[in-house]
């Protein structure tokens, strides 16, 4: 009896390992995909069946910040002898750097637009962050009327897709000249994140005895310094979890970053695509510019896993 | 040091009323016990006074001045709270450092450390200061929470229940330097319990508070001797006060026609000697005499053993009473016994209202 139990035991752990090992598979070959597709020469890219081993390179990056045309022709073998460590490369691949009058190469959009991602997302998370704390904090500790309903009015922003708002959206932008800027993006994405920055903290924070802020009141301290001395020390993991989330919101965001800027303030999610059109499509680096645009996002999750898994279990469970 | 006074103070939450035309006077130097059920609006009252609940009548005086208007910072009153409430991520030091560096106070980082030294020193938690709060005992943490209210020289001390959650052991220690620690600092304290022996000990005072009413205020002497009401009669005392109807006419009180009959000639029934009616009769345990040549007669009904004492319930009818007598006694279950009742120490409650008619006033 005992034999058999531990044999069905034994099969049933057998196939738990070979679903866990599928669904890695399945969620990490995209991943793979387009971090190899990054590293690999334009030629390789697209060949069936893939090219799993090849020699990487750093080309695609060199092309990604840079703007370059297609050579007609031979390179001249003077140019070539010349030519920095990195311009060879390109030269390598059949084509040559686009540079201005004085000579030097001109930069690819890319950069900016990373740069863009960054300010607009980190802005943005900050600000939702802190304001749904603030938020959240009010509706924890204070009674007021109707205090559910706009609980449930702020969730209910969140009810729609956000698509069905965009041109709505895009005219009241056009109409007080928000489009393409930084700070049109940065409320955007705050109020998105906000409703749910809220909801998050008030978990959190309802998880806080408030004798420690009234002991602070007694103990002669204002309530907003008792906030900034006592609950948000004590909510540091919330804050952690809901600004990894709202920073995820915010760098993905592709609809409306897409709609709403075209060059100043354009964000990375639709500027990558954007390369498909013009010209040759090279895939290694639209790749190259994804993997890049992976990383912070990767790296951050990495290092505040513990943070999220507590945030997900403990401050949108309960209640 | 402060003298506080409340006057008329009501206070609803919601529907609930919490506390209702409640009128308190607490002198300068005095340990005050409020002791009453769960519920019955002990911590609203502590909370009022402390600021962190405003009333919704009634004005609140510290030291003559209505302090209704003031924040909770600026009524300069220290609070220590049944649950610990020590900073989570401070040190002890820092705990005790915390409501010196309050801007109210403005103080230099000597006269800082030093009232922490001497803070310490007093609740003998030297050896702790640089511990993380979370790194300590039940015990440590309520003498780290005390301290934090002692550091900064408050008006008046408010505790709520600060020993509830202690072991009985560490209870009883705290509870004597508690009423030391008052002695010594000459403080006006607030102390609300739950717990009577807790009030009997430590209070000069005690305030007993039933449904956010204040049914009873004196010294515990009084209150156990003088109960005003059936209330105060069985919620002080253990075990607690014997209560049952009777009915008086013509010189006694019938409580059991034939069996259990009370005369009414004894010192403290004499002034109802012409009384007629329905009345509870209360007897506390110690007034409940065995003695072979007593006028009543019971069964022993069951015995607990208490080590100093015995606690004997008599049955006379369907009448239970509990009697306290010395652990020594030879008892055996279901036999008769006889007993006198101490008539210098009975009471006598008006059957509808509860009030004592003997000593109400």
């Amino acid at each position: 009896m005992a034999a058999v139990t531990s044999k069905g035991q034994r099969l049933w752990n057998r196939m738990l390992v070979a679903t866990v090992f599928v669904l890695v598979i399945v969620f990490l070959a995209p991943l793979y995909w387009i971090s190899s597709t990054a590293f690999k020469p334009r030629s390789l890219a697209t060949t069936v069946p893939p090219t799993v081993v090849f020699e990487p390179e750093i080309t695609p990056f060199i092309k990604l910040f840079t703007r370059r045309v297609q050579m007609r022709g031979e390179v001249d073998p003077e140019v070539y002898e010349e030519a920095e460590w990195y311009e060879k490369r390109v030269l390598d691949a059949g084509e040559r750097f686009i540079k201005d009058a004085d000579g030097n190469i001109e930069s690819s959009g890319y950069w900016s637009r990373f740069l863009n991602s960054i300010i607009i997302a980190v802005t943005s998370t900050f600000l939702a962050v802190a304001m749904g704390t603030l938020t959240a904090y009010g509706f924890s500790r204070f009674r007021m009327p109707g205090e559910n309903d706009w609980l449930f009015f702020i969730l209910s922003t969140r009810m729609l897709p956000p698509v069905v708002v965009a041109i709505p959206m895009f005219l009241m932008y056009r109409a007080v000249g928000l489009v393409d800027t930084h700070v049109g993006l940065i409320i955007l994405y705050t109020a998105f994140n906000l409703s749910f920055s809220v909801w998050l903290m008030k978990g959190f924070i309802d998880e806080i005895p408030t004798e420690y802020e009234e002991a602070a009141l007694v103990d002669g301290y204002t309530r907003m310094e008792a906030f900034f001395k006592i609950v948000v020390p004590q909510t540091a993991t919330g804050v952690a979890a809901t600004a990894v989330f709202c920073f995820i919101t915010a760098w993905n965001e592709y609809a409306f970053a897409l709609m709403m800027t075209n060059s100043k303030a354009q964000t990375a999610p639709p500027y990558i695509p954007s390369q498909l059109g013009s010209g040759i499509t090279d895939w290694t680096v639209i790749a190259s510019g994804t993997f890049l645009f992976l990383l912070p996002v990767a790296v951050f999750t990495f290092l505040l896993r513990k943070h999220l898994l507590r945030g997900v279990t403990f401050g949108a469970i309960r209640k | 040091m402060a003298q506080i006074k409340l006057e008329n103070i009501s206070k609803k939450f919601g529907r609930q009323t919490a506390l209702s035309d409640l009128n308190l006077d607490i002198a300068d130097g005095e340990f005050f016990v409020l002791l009453g059920p769960t519920g019955a609006g002990k911590t609203t009252t502590l909370r009022l006074i402390a600021g962190l609940d405003a009333p919704n009548a009634g004005t609140i005086n510290i030291n003559g001045e209505n302090v209704n208007e003031y924040s909770a910072a600026e009524r300069d009153v220290a609070l220590v709270f049944q649950y610990y409430s020590l900073y989570p991520h401070y040190t002890v030091r820092q705990n005790l450092e915390f409501p010196l560096r309050s801007k109210v106070r403005r103080l230099t980082e000597q006269d800082i450390s030093a009232s922490v030294a001497r803070a310490a020193k007093t609740l003998r938690i030297e050896h702790l200061l640089e511990r993380k709060t979370d790194k300590l005992s039940g015990g440590e943490m309520q003498r780290v929470s005390i301290g934090r209210a002692i550091v900064r020289e408050p008006r008046a001390f408010l505790m709520d229940e600060p020993l509830s959650n202690l072991d009985a052991k560490l209870r009883e220690i705290l509870r004597a330097e508690l009423k030391d620690l008052q002695m010594k600092l000459g403080a006006t304290f607030l102390y609300v319990a739950h717990d009577q022996v807790e009030a009997m000990s430590m209070g000069d005072k005690i305030g007993i508070l039933c449904d956010g009413h204040l049914v009873q205020v004196g010294s515990s002497q009084d209150i156990y001797n003088r109960p005003r009401d059936t209330f105060v009669a069985t919620f002080v005392g253990s075990p607690a006060m014997n209560l049952f109807d009777a009915t008086l006419s013509n010189g006694k009180a019938v409580v059991i026609p034939g069996s259990l009959e009370i005369p009414t000639s004894g010192e403290a029934m004499n002034h109802l000697r012409e009384r007629a009616g329905k009345v509870k009769i209360g007897v506390r345990s110690e007034d409940i005499l065995l003695d072979s040549s007593g006028p009543l007669e019971g069964r022993i009904h069951g015995v607990e053993n208490h080590g100093v004492e015995k606690v004997v319930t008599l049955r006379v009818g369907e009448l239970l009473l509990r009697a306290t007598v010395p652990a020594r006694t030879v008892l055996e279950l279901d036999s008769p016994i006889r007993f006198a009742f101490n008539d210098k120490k009975l009471h006598c409650f008006d059957a509808a209202s509860g009030q004592n008619l003997i000593f109400g006033d």
